[in-house]
């Protein structure tokens, strides 16, 4: 086996170091009993109670999850098609701008999204709430899942479907018995990026909600402009722990079906 | 036939509804007069009146307006600088980690391209905010400092362009890692062993074979790092001072506190004109990339 050179070690130490460290001041000064957060007084979880106490934080996440639900299962949906139609598509008129339009909205600054979204429901004349934020979030959300899913498109063997329709299936049966499950995990970490680009979003929200409807980044937003609070250390801390469970489940659910196919593969090259 | 029009139609008409109309809006918006009436501007587009006397009315005063103000200069020029500087540092805090992951172990990397991931999964403004609690003059970073001895007073660097680079480097060093990492990956170790045994000493085999070698990786992560950072309004707005110009702050502030929208269409569009280059450079960028894998 090779082994990692001290320069090597040296940078991956200091870069993860910087990457975990302030995300870990933040966890453990949650479980601080001082309202002081530069200061240890000892441990406690009051903060975790006055939180699960807090009806305008409650209410926010409700709403951002309302929000994150809907929008990245429309988006999952929308991005699928806009996929297969970018990559099985062939050609059609307008092929160039569509692309473009699923392209744009992974680089544009959130702030132009935002404010450019914004004139739009006030120009139709839309009310702004969840319903506004629900759009503008789908949007956006689309082209990230448009993305992945058109990446597991690219490398799929075409043969597998027209085996399938030659072997009398239909088109939407083909789709449905033969692509969707092998594109199934790209349109799963679809949803899930879309979901969590959701849950994050304070710019495009902030654009967007209207008086009734607060999401939590919003919410975190003003509280955190006025300076470093316990009670936000703790509400950071449960989405940090959300996130990293989510993630670590995934990635090993992710490797336990690439081994199995692996396998399925050998199994079938074997015969 | 009908299955691949409607296949097409909904998600074309989704983003054109959606993505294209409100460019458009922006733009006859940043063109219009500043009116006290909600909403706050005058249309200068009627489709009625047709394309002609719209053409003849255009007026450009938000655009000359911008020009004028050396506000705006400023802070379009300051948002180029800070970009600039914080890409090249995210370039050299996160190579060295790109290249210590390429190089690593083969049953380590999964676990270390995790490690990059993980961040970028959890939220951007608490990350943002983990950086107050630690760069404050009570904060951790200074009582570390005053503990250690290496200063006798507080450093201020929270509210400062210089905290305003730790967040920037902070939060957007995974999209600069993962393309370095890709490239690097792929890269044929024996090029560099077969430089070394022409004589190459081992800095200048990384210099003639690695770096030319992760052209793509670099370019397009200093692009992922380079266009949302211009028009980033989270991070000045947390950890930046009150002099601290950025274009995003300034065109939220137009938005939310001046109520002008105009100008902020008229900034905006100014914005995305300077978004135009990087953008279509980044796109060839990454289609140089692809024919260069098929």
């Amino acid at each position: 086996m090779k082994r990692i050179s001290w320069f090597n070690t040296v940078s991956l130490t200091l870069g993860f170091a910087f990457l975990y460290v302030p995300m870990l001041i933040l966890v453990i000064y949650s479980f601080n009993q001082s309202k002081l957060v530069t200061v240890w007084a000892g441990f406690s979880t009051k903060w975790y109670g006055e939180l699960m106490q807090n009806e305008a934080f409650l209410s926010a996440a409700w709403v951002t999850i309302k929000v994150a639900v809907i929008s990245s299962s429309i988006a999952t949906v929308l991005g699928t098609m806009a996929a297969y139609v970018l990559v099985r598509g062939g050609r059609f008129m307008g092929r160039t701008l569509f692309s473009g339009m699923i392209y744009a909205p992974l680089v544009m600054p959130e702030v132009i999204t935002g404010l450019s979204l914004l004139l739009l429901f006030i120009g139709i004349g839309l009310d702004r709430g969840v319903m506004t934020i629900v759009l503008a979030h789908t949007t956006f959300s689309m082209c990230y899942v448009s993305v992945v899913v058109s990446s597991r498109l690219v490398t799929f063997d075409r043969s597998l479907e027209e085996a399938a329709l030659d072997l009398g299936c239909s088109p939407s049966e083909a789709f449905r018995l033969v692509t969707l499950p092998i594109i199934a995990p790209a349109v799963i970490s679809g949803w899930l990026l879309a979901f969590t680009l959701s849950l994050d979003d304070l710019v495009i929200a902030s654009f967007t909600s209207g008086p009734a409807a607060t999401t939590l980044p919003i919410k975190i937003y003003s509280a955190v402009r006025l300076g470093v609070s316990p009670e936000i250390n703790a509400l950071s801390t449960l989405m940090i722990a959300i996130v990293t469970i989510g993630v670590i489940t995934a990635s090993l659910v992710n490797k336990r079906q690439m081994v199995r196919q692996q396998r399925e593969e050998n199994e079938a090259g074997r015969n | 036939m009908m299955r691949r029009f409607t296949l097409i139609a909904v998600p074309y008409l989704w983003l054109l509804a959606l993505f294209l109309v409100p460019f458009v809006i922006v733009f006859k918006i940043s063109l219009s007069d500043v009116a006290l009436a909600r909403p706050p501007y005058t249309p200068h587009f009627d489709w009625a009146t047709g394309i002609w006397a719209f053409l003849s009315e255009l007026d450009f005063e938000n655009f000359v307006f911008l020009t004028q103000d050396d506000l705006y200069w400023k802070a379009y020029l300051s948002s180029l600088k800070i970009a600039v500087i914080s890409t090249l540092l995210t370039l050299l805090v996160g190579y060295p980690m790109a290249y210590a992951m390429a190089r690593a172990p083969s049953e380590w990397r999964a676990t270390l391209m995790m490690l990059v991931i993980l961040p970028f999964w959890t939220s951007f403004l608490i990350r943002v905010y983990a950086w107050m609690g630690i760069l404050s003059n009570e904060g951790f970073l200074n009582q570390f400092l005053l503990w250690t001895g290496v200063i006798s007073e507080p450093l201020t660097i929270l509210n400062t362009n210089t905290a305003v680079y730790i967040g920037i480097v902070y939060t957007y060093l995974p999209f600069m890692i993962l393309p370095i990492y890709a490239a690097l990956e792929r890269l044929d170790e024996s090029l560099i062993e077969a430089a070394e045994d022409l004589g190459c000493s081992r800095l200048s085999a990384f210099w003639l074979v690695t770096i030319p070698l992760s052209k793509t990786g670099i370019i397009a992560g200093c692009f992922l790092v380079f266009i949302p950072v211009l028009g980033e309004f989270v991070i000045p707005s947390l950890l930046g001072g009150s002099d601290t110009l950025m274009i995003g702050k300034v065109l939220w502030e137009e938005f939310f506190s001046n109520r002008d929208w105009p100008v902020a269409s008229a900034v905006a569009v100014v914005l995305l004109l300077l978004l135009i280059i990087p953008i279509v450079l980044f796109q060839r960028n990454q289609q140089k990339q692809q024919e260069a894998e098929q």
